[in-house]
């Protein structure tokens, strides 16, 4: 299988605060990653360097062979187009309806296209989330794991090649995360996607990562499938792993 | 591989002023250069225009209005001393368009406008509304900033115009009450002593009070950080930094004009 993403000895600080410390990391075509970690480790600061939001202080960064820190703008907008980043807080753009937010991204990178071809690929993509019914909406009346949903659906209505999400789950109750899981599962069946996502959701890890990586130190300490990484004697994967499961059982 | 923190060069206050000078020439540098590059959003240009100028004529009308009225009547004791009463048009009408209009305009605006910019702009920024603008290949300062900074530089000229219009209303209303003066003779009185230059010079002052406006509120929205509480600062700093550069830019062209009169 072919490399997406190529992750080469990244260092990232910002003035005094080291976060990243030599990160190297792999991913391959079809395959989710679930980055794992407590938080300010970092795990934000990789996609967003990847998507090219942020810039590394030093290693290598490639996305489909293409070293990101090195594009100029005009390739970088291009490689964009191939990523789909849904956000810890979904950032719809809330002077605008669900319907503009979905075609906002379509309409100002693919010029002339017909009301006819805008308005079937928006019904495609919210068809693809089930939130039909919520087109003509404020993103403010949206509760949610809607807003996370119609976050994906509008990165979705790009076609892209990898996408990167940043926390999906926190903040949603069980329910509600199983379906945003089972969406980013049938996401990378659609459309073929290389994923990272990032998490401290153990049930989201499990259920969507074909591999497993955790982020220790500004390092990945171990990467591996689920059942492979938590059955490491580190007492710091097992701690996470037990202050995640006594949350769950509290949620039951 | 960590990084040592950086010395200042002088102290960490002028070092941080200095920082922010350079940036915010390089944020005016990048607006201009994406003013004339790429594809103009015509659209949200028209909708800043309603939101700006529209939206603004109730307050600055009430402004201009009482400005025109007030200025009048403050003025005639000092010209009744001379029996100069019946130079009430001119001087008020020098000193509308000259300097109380754009400047009134200006305020008014920087405090409405400014901050409604610095705000809306803070709070996308914190909501990573603006990220989500730039992964998805869409440029946010094209779409955001040149859209909001040519709309204040266009519209606040027009509601300068406008103000001194409702502030000559105000005008001749007390003059017409008081002196019984006519509509014709107010206004032949009053524009018999404005010269072309007046006009001129008030046209720059919108213009660039405009332009203030707006890059300021841009600028200040587009670094806004920390939540809520940066928002806040956001919009708070736009308004107070606007209004300190608008009597610099005031001061500046009465200084410059006055030499061409």
């Amino acid at each position: 299988m072919e490399k997406t993403i190529e992750i080469k000895d990244l260092y990232k600080s910002f003035g005094s605060l080291d976060v990243l410390l030599g990160v190297n990391l792999d991913v391959y075509e079809n395959e989710n990653v679930v980055v794992l970690g407590r938080s300010g480790t970092g795990k934000s600061v990789l996609i967003k360097i990847i998507a090219g939001l942020l810039s590394p202080d030093l290693g290598q960064v490639k996305v489909f062979g293409q070293s990101v820190p090195d594009l100029d703008k005009k390739e970088l907008n291009a490689l964009r187009l191939k990523i789909g980043f849904s956000f810890q807080n979904s950032a719809l753009y809330d002077s605008m309806t669900v319907r503009e937010n979905l075609e906002f991204p379509l309409v100002r990178n693919i010029k002339n296209m017909t009301r006819a071809e805008i308005d079937k690929a928006v019904e495609e993509v919210i068809d693809g989330v089930g939130l039909k019914k919520t087109l003509d909406q404020m993103p403010s009346e949206l509760s949610g794991g809607q807003r996370k949903r119609i976050g994906i659906a509008r990165t979705l209505i790009m076609n892209p090649k990898i996408m990167l999400y940043d926390e999906p789950t926190a903040g949603l109750d069980p329910i509600t995360c199983q379906e945003i899981n089972e969406l980013m599962n049938e996401v990378k069946e659609r459309y073929r996607t290389s994923s990272i996502i990032i998490t401290h959701d153990l049930t989201c890890a499990k259920e969507t990562g074909d591999r497993v990586a955790v982020l220790f130190d500004g390092k990945f300490k171990y990467q591996g499938t689920f059942e492979e990484v938590f059955s490491n004697a580190d007492p710091r994967i097992r701690s996470f792993y037990d202050y995640n499961f006594i949350e769950s059982k509290l949620q039951d | 591989m960590s990084r040592e923190a950086t010395k200042p060069v002088f102290s960490e206050k002028i070092d941080d002023w200095l920082l922010g000078f350079y940036n915010a020439f390089e944020f005016v540098k990048l607006v201009f250069k994406e003013a004339f590059s790429g594809d103009f959003e015509f659209n949200e240009f028209v909708r800043q225009c309603y939101h700006i100028g529209l939206r603004s004529l109730p307050l600055i009308s009430l402004t201009g209005f009482v400005t025109g009225f007030v200025f009048t009547k403050q003025s005639r004791p000092s010209l009744m001393e001379f029996g100069a009463t019946s130079w009430l048009p001119s001087l008020v009408t020098i000193a509308i368009v000259r300097a109380l209009a754009p400047l009134v305009t200006s305020l008014i605006c920087s405090g409405k406008i400014g901050s409604g910019i610095g705000a809306e702009l803070g709070s996308m920024k914190v909501t990573e509304q603006i990220d989500a603008m730039e992964v998805s290949a869409v440029n946010p300062i094209r779409y955001l900033v040149v859209t909001r900074v040519l709309a204040s530089t266009i519209t606040i000229p027009i509601l300068s115009f406008y103000c001194a219009l409702v502030a000559l209303a105000g005008c001749f209303l007390n003059v017409a009450v008081n002196e019984g003066t006519n509509l014709f003779a107010f206004f032949e009185k009053g524009f018999d002593s404005i010269i072309f230059l007046d006009v001129i010079t008030a046209v720059i002052k919108a213009v660039s009070f405009g332009f203030t406006i707006g890059m300021i509120g841009c600028y200040k929205g587009f670094n806004a950080s920390n939540g809520t509480q940066g928002v806040g600062k956001a919009a708070n700093s736009s308004v107070v930094l606007s209004m300190f550069l608008i009597f610099i830019e005031e001061i500046f062209i009465v200084q410059v004009t006055n030499w061409f009169r």
